[in-house]
């Protein structure tokens, strides 16, 4: 065989293995797409290409007074949006007195941020439940964003101070001898130098409320207070296969904007990612 | 969509370099007068500083910053008295002795009046408020309850363990007083002479930023992580299950027992043994199988002679960018025995037999390793394409002037960089399937269920912990399960990281 025929039965062969994958990847959501066009609710009776295709359950969605999505959709934004800006301000804070700052139990605190990031969050779901009963802010959103943004700080303030610890301090000590204070210094000088990374944590905060289910699931109580994933959840296994089609219906429209930002986004995410956490 | 270098991210980005030029400029100004103005200053309070400044040998950049910005701090204007002579006669024990009898009273006698109040009233007010509760939270945690009804033994427990971190709170601020009131009387024998008022409030507020940054993070952090660890540790000693639950029962401490029946009690050891070596097998399998799908497609489409890069990119990253509990529930109906669409059209559509997808054990490992992979590899998929991007040419030229073959450029330039640049997220991504809890409880809910064990035929240690707590109420047990994950996973993470270059770098510094 020549060269250049097996050259080109290679790149065959690779875009014959990328075909496959595409498939494969293809194959469940184009038939959760198709579904959520079906008429009736019923598992059993739809088929991925729809006979008579219809909108009917995401008019549901939005129109019957049995629906809660459209509330839910609120519950969710609101507690991604407020978690996502407290974060930013308590890991970057954190970030920047670990990075900076020569302090007392700065060595132990950063080792006690590694493990206690591994600890899985499971572990202390009663715990978290308890003690939100006793301030009085279970079942409250509240109480979820704050148990949010705390969780979250051992990973992303080490992430972030990473990132920081690549900026020259000798930027530092010129702002410094221009009689910057250091909080002068880290709001005007090194929060700008360091948006991608806090870009990357505001995204992940923002999305973890709309992916996470088990803590909203403890937390929440009412129909009424539920974020999406909680909701759908119910909704699904509630009345599970007669629900099928709606659940795939309101499942898009949460996954469609999601994949969109996803798309646009994951090379800033890629690369903050492999810039903190190879450095940090 | 990925051509990006992975290599430019943590520099600091260009349109800053020109501000940094010309601070450079400014800080070696600087530096030199300063330098001018420094030996008059030295002499005075050299013997008094807790690190003598070397400006001689400078060996890393984090100690010469630290040495800086200990000399910025300390400088003082020009127009300063010259020092005044040492004070025998100020006793550092004494001063050492008042704060430790009382907050405060060591800067009193050094004369530090407003610190020395400030310290009385937050000692006063921590002793007036907290005072009953630290009382109920001790007793509390000692017997957890003597009356059944009355007393609410978990309520006291979670008051116990507040107050135990309060007071270390409390004993951290008591030593640095003490520390504080000791160290200023010594300077004080030794002829320190106080700045005015305002220098004073400048360097305090200088040296307490770092502590006012990180506070609200840390009260954060001990309340919604280390609390609740304290709590689910605590609980593993303890009795609390369905049959000893308050109010109606009191709970009591038991010591190892927990841990004595996970090994012996037989319905205990048969879960657990086979849950653990299931976990194992999951993690393993599932992570490796990602990264290694990840990478091959990475380097695949990598190839310079394959195009529409972009397109195929994209597509390969889709399932990373959907929430994952929505494809889990998909795939959860996709594969119904029933009617799901995998035994019905594909099985079906060839004419083979149904598979029990969800009711056998072994089919069902089977389907959430295949599912995971799905879920897993666009992530390594899109990080490892970052990483081969960032690879320089010239290693592969010089491979090929020396007639290497295309496996041995793999094995010996791409792997070592691709593995180099990702261990501490490859590390990550291990321990994170390991705690993989909604992939478990969302596509069967850890079933199908087994006879005579407590746990599903595919429950992992996590969903396995989830449903002793909230279905079985054995929250003893699921904490004793718990505290042997959450020991596992930091051993295991903890040797993985030390062995990582960036660690060690940390190490080195700090």
């Amino acid at each position: 065989m020549s060269p250049r025929a097996k050259s080109r039965l290679e790149v065959a062969l690779i875009y014959l293995i990328v075909a496959a994958a595409a498939v494969v990847i293809f194959y469940p959501l184009a038939w959760a797409v198709g579904l959520s066009f079906n008429t009736g609710t019923s598992l059993y009776s739809s088929s991925m290409i729809p006979r008579q295709p219809t909108l009917e359950h995401y008019r549901w969605l939005f129109t019957s007074p049995e629906s809660n999505y459209v509330t839910w959709y609120r519950n969710t934004l609101y507690v991604s949006t407020l978690s996502s800006a407290l974060s930013i301000v308590f890991t970057s804070m954190t970030a920047y007195a670990l990075s900076r700052f020569q302090f007392v139990g700065r060595r132990s605190g950063m080792y006690a941020f590694l493990l206690l990031q591994m600890f899985p969050v499971m572990m202390a779901m009663v715990a978290i439940y308890i003690f939100l009963n006793l301030i009085g802010l279970l079942n409250t959103l509240i109480g979820l964003i704050l148990i949010y943004v705390g969780g979250q700080i051992p990973f992303n303030a080490w992430l972030v101070k990473g990132y920081l610890d690549t900026i020259s301090r000798e930027l530092d000590d010129a702002a410094k001898i221009d009689g910057a204070g250091p909080i002068r210094l880290f709001l005007r000088i090194l929060l700008p130098l360091i948006t991608p990374i806090l870009a990357i944590v505001a995204l992940t905060n923002f999305m973890l409320p709309i992916f996470d289910f088990i803590l909203p699931s403890i937390i929440l109580h009412d129909q009424s207070k539920y974020t999406l994933a909680v909701g759908l959840y119910h909704f699904v296994t509630e009345r599970y296969s007669n629900n099928f089609t709606v659940f795939t219906a309101g499942a898009i429209l949460i996954a469609v904007p999601i994949a969109v930002i996803y798309l646009f986004l994951q090379k800033y995410f890629i690369s903050g990612l492999a810039a903190g956490g190879t450095k940090g | 969509m990925t051509e990006h270098n992975l290599s430019k991210v943590p520099t600091v980005p260009g349109a800053q370099t020109s501000h940094l030029k010309l601070s450079r400029s400014q800080l070696t100004q600087s530096e030199s007068s300063q330098s001018e103005s420094l030996p008059s200053q030295t002499s005075q309070s050299r013997s008094t500083e807790r690190e003598p400044l070397q400006s001689g040998a400078l060996p890393s950049p984090s100690s010469r910053a630290q040495s800086l910005q200990s000399q910025s701090s300390q400088s003082r204007p020009p127009s300063q008295p010259p020092p005044t002579p040492p004070r025998p006669g100020h006793r550092p024990g004494l001063a050492m002795a008042l704060s430790i009898a009382f907050a405060g009273l060591g800067q009193l006698y050094n004369r530090s009046y407003i610190k020395g109040a400030v310290l009385i009233v937050l000692e006063l007010a921590f002793i007036v408020t907290f005072a009953d509760f630290i009382g109920l939270g001790l007793w509390g945690i000692a017997t957890l309850g003597t009356i059944p009804r009355l007393d609410h033994s978990i309520f006291l427990l979670v008051y116990g363990l507040l107050s135990l971190m309060m007071l270390a709170v409390a004993a951290v601020i008591y030593v640095i007083n003490v520390k504080d009131a000791r160290r200023q009387a010594e300077r004080i024998a030794a002829g320190w002479r106080r700045p005015g008022l305002r220098e004073t409030v400048k360097q305090s507020y200088l040296a307490s930023v770092p502590y006012l940054l990180s506070v609200p993070g840390f009260v954060l952090l001990l309340f919604v992580v280390v609390f609740p660890l304290l709590f689910a540790v605590s609980l593993a000693f303890t009795n609390y299950d369905l049959y000893h639950s308050p109010p109606r029962n009191l709970v009591d401490w038991v010591g190892f027992d927990n841990f004595v029946r996970l090994v012996t009690v037989p319905i205990w050891n048969q879960s657990f043994v086979k849950v653990l070596s299931w976990t194992l097998v999951w993690t393993v399998v599932s992570t490796s199988l990602q990264i290694a799908l990840g990478l091959f497609l990475a380097v695949l489409v990598n190839d310079k002679r394959i195009r529409f890069k972009r397109l195929i990119r994209t597509i390969l990253i889709l399932p990373w960018a959907i929430p994952n509990f929505v494809t889990i529930l998909i795939f959860s109906a996709l594969f119904n025995d029933q009617f799901g669409a995998i035994n019905r059209a594909l099985l079906g559509g060839l004419n083979l037999p149904s598979i029990p997808w969800l009711t056998d054990p072994l089919y069902t490992k089977v389907a959430l390793i295949g599912i995971q992979v799905w879920l897993g590899f666009p992530f390594l998929f899109a990080l490892f394409t970052g990483v081969l991007q960032s690879i320089s040419h010239d290693a592969y030229e010089a491979a090929d002037v020396d007639g290497g073959s295309r496996w041995q450029k793999f094995r010996y330039i791409t792997l070592p960089h691709v593995l180099f640049a990702t261990a501490p997220l490859l590390i990550i991504q291990y321990t994170a399937n390991f705690n993989n809890f909604n992939i478990i409880y969302l596509f069967n809910g850890g079933g199908p269920a087994v006879r005579g064990q407590t746990a599903g035929g595919t429950d992992i240690l996590i969903s396995w912990v989830y449903n002793l707590t909230f279905t079985t109420n054995n929250y003893n047990m699921a904490a004793t399960i718990s505290l042997i994950i959450g020991v596992i996973v930091i051993a295991f993470a903890w040797l993985q990281f030390r062995r990582t270059r960036s660690f060690r770098e940390e190490r080195e510094q700090g």
